[in-house]
């Protein structure tokens, strides 16, 4: 059996997939890799695609075609052995609202007695989890009575009483407050640096993703068109950086990719006349929109997956 | 621990989430009204029925009633088994058992010990104040239990995999609604409130082949005297009849269960759950 001490393994590995709703492709070509350990994150515009992947790589819904390998098994075709390796966390909404949180943490770790091996102990001790959560103070009270961002957390919890080796999170932190929001990213970092769980969350929030992530996949128009870390991803040509200069009085702004090599042509023609000089490096935020805006769903992702899928067709 | 098979953990774990929820019934409010509203409603029908006699049998329709009443509820954990799933499926309890491993097998096999653990303990409560208040039972022997347990263990085999079926079939708690009437129908012809035999014969024929009127009529030939067998069908409380047809709905519940509720499990997603979570939240707003 595999195992996570293997590090530089691959945890996910997706090639050609494709996922298609009647006449209309959601995914055309998803092709991506995770090491074991990493924390990725899979960025995108509302519709682009980004939950039916995170679905199809749990093993809740069938693929169209191409080939997915999670944890080393097809996830369409997985056993209960693969499940109890494999952590996901549900928004939840209103189920188990009259199990008391201590409870239903002890009750969901039961399944994973019989998949404890040597090096991962299974069940995760509920008192234990729930502190690292920040929720020892609550694991008395009923479900339904906690708080949006208390509720995420047991989320967060019972995703993980497994001890899995992955973890899938889908949108996390829609609809959290910004400490509550805050408070998670905390968890999830501190998931990432103790316990060396693979992580791949999905989110339309780019502070988010860069944030939490090692690693940014933007997925649009049913493809990953881009995949590096944030810094790699601003850097990214896609975007512009913007020179701004004054000469003989008047403004002048200029975008291009190579600012560096600009500036210094702009002296050796211009020399001293050139004034009041900026250079503003082009954002993740401005890699994103341009990445989007050029491979992108063409509606700015507001409109639903049905339009956003169309305009993609034309390209 | 190396002693825990994931079969056994599976049933154990479904055992203690039947046991926990069950217990949650009667430790709050909502649940038990409705645990007592129905008794008390049904005890006080009774009440009023007690001295009215039907035609010259003999017999007091209350203590006709008394064991139908039984028989139906047993019945309705149809109606119970499928409001729980629809209702779990739709607010994500299911998309969560499907994330556990061996967690849709634990899922059911706590969904049966709580529908089935419930109607037990209704049962107590209506049965217990209505020998009380209703004469002419004849529930001493140990006979007359044994086939109060015969009865409602093939009966609930009989219904509950039905209304699992049920359950996976509507796509929500509100649609569910609807297979309310087709019971409630069947419940009115099924001699339940009046014998049967007053029906004409036609509609005899149409509650023959409804688990509900042989779960009322094996629980009236274990609670009333051998001569109240007068006023059914064939004069006779014709046991083997109820267990062929009783059995012929387990056979075909146990057989079609799993399949349909697989097919259901296939289906769920997050997204799924995400969108009908929008639509009953559009309802209220």
């Amino acid at each position: 059996m595999t195992t996570k001490t293997s590090c530089g393994g691959v945890a996910l590995d997706v090639e050609g997939l494709r996922m298609r709703y009647g006449t209309t492709d959601v995914l055309r070509d998803v092709t991506f890799r995770a090491r074991h350990g990493e924390v990725v994150a899979l960025l995108g515009p509302n519709g682009a695609g980004k939950s039916t992947t995170i679905e199809i790589l749990e093993g809740f819904r069938l693929r169209s075609a191409g080939r997915v390998t999670v944890l080393g098994t097809d996830p369409a075709h997985a056993d209960e052995r693969w499940r109890a390796r494999v952590g996901v966390v549900l928004q939840s909404w209103r189920d188990h609202g009259k199990w008391r949180v201590r409870e239903l943490l002890t009750h969901f770790g039961r399944y994973y007695v019989p998949y404890a091996t040597e090096a991962v102990p299974r069940p995760w001790d509920a008192d234990e989890l729930l502190a690292a959560v920040g929720l020892s103070a609550q694991a008395g009270d009923k479900v339904r009575t906690l708080s949006g961002g208390q509720r995420r957390r047991l989320d967060v919890a019972v995703g993980l009483v497994g001890r899995p080796e992955l973890l899938f999170l889908d949108e996390p932190t829609a609809g959290l407050d910004p400490r509550a929001r805050y408070e998670f990213h905390d968890l999830v970092h501190r998931l990432a640096a103790d316990h060396r769980t693979t992580i791949l969350l999905t989110t339309h929030d780019l502070a988010e993703a860069d944030k939490l992530a090692d690693r940014i996949m933007i997925l649009s128009g049913g493809r990953i068109v881009a995949d590096g870390s944030a810094a790699d991803l601003a850097r990214r040509a896609a975007a512009a950086d913007e020179v701004s200069w004054t000469r003989e009085g008047r403004h002048f702004t200029h975008r291009t990719g190579e600012s560096t090599r600009f500036v210094r042509e702009l002296f050796l023609e211009h020399g001293e006349a050139i004034g009041d000089l900026a250079v503003r490096r082009a954002s993740l935020e401005d890699t994103y929109l341009a990445l989007v805006r050029e491979h992108g769903t063409g509606s700015g992702g507001a409109a639903g997956a049905g339009a956003g899928q169309k305009a993609v067709a034309a390209r | 621990m190396t002693t825990a098979h994931p079969m056994n953990t599976v049933l154990r774990a479904g055992w203690s989430r039947g046991v926990i929820e069950l217990r949650q019934t009667f430790t709050n409010g909502a649940d038990l009204v409705s645990h007592l509203l129905w008794p008390v409603l049904m005890l006080t029908a009774l009440y009023f029925m007690r001295d009215r006699e039907f035609g010259s049998s003999g017999l007091l329709l209350g203590s006709l009633a008394l064991p139908s009443i039984l028989g139906m509820n047993a019945a309705m954990g149809m109606v119970t088994m499928s409001q729980v799933l629809t209702a779990e499926r739709e607010d994500g309890t299911l998309l969560r058992a499907k994330a556990t491993p061996g967690g849709m097998r634990s899922h059911l096999t706590g969904k049966v010990v709580t529908v089935a653990g419930g109607l037990v303990a209704d049962l107590v409560i209506l049965l217990v104040p209505g020998m009380l208040l209703i004469d002419g039972m004849a529930a001493g022997s140990a006979g007359s239990w044994l086939t109060v347990a015969w009865v409602l263990v093939l009966g609930m085999l009989a219904t509950l995999p039905v209304g699992a079926i049920l359950g996976s079939l509507f796509p929500s708690a509100r649609s569910q609604g609807l297979i309310q009437l087709p019971i409630m129908a069947m419940i009115a012809i099924s001699g339940i409130f009046y014998p049967v035999t007053s029906l004409p014969d036609w509609l005899q024929l149409v509650a023959q082949a409804t688990p509900i009127y042989w779960l009322g009529l094996g629980m009236r030939s274990a609670l009333l005297p051998d001569a109240a067998a007068n006023v059914e069908i064939a004069d006779s409380w014709r046991h083997l009849e109820t267990a062929a047809v009783l059995g012929a709905w387990a056979a075909l519940g146990l057989a079609l269960a799993p399949v349909v509720l697989r097919r259901m499990a296939r289906r769920e997603s997050g997204s799924g759950v995400a969108e009908r979570r929008e639509r009953a939240l559009q309802r209220v707003g």
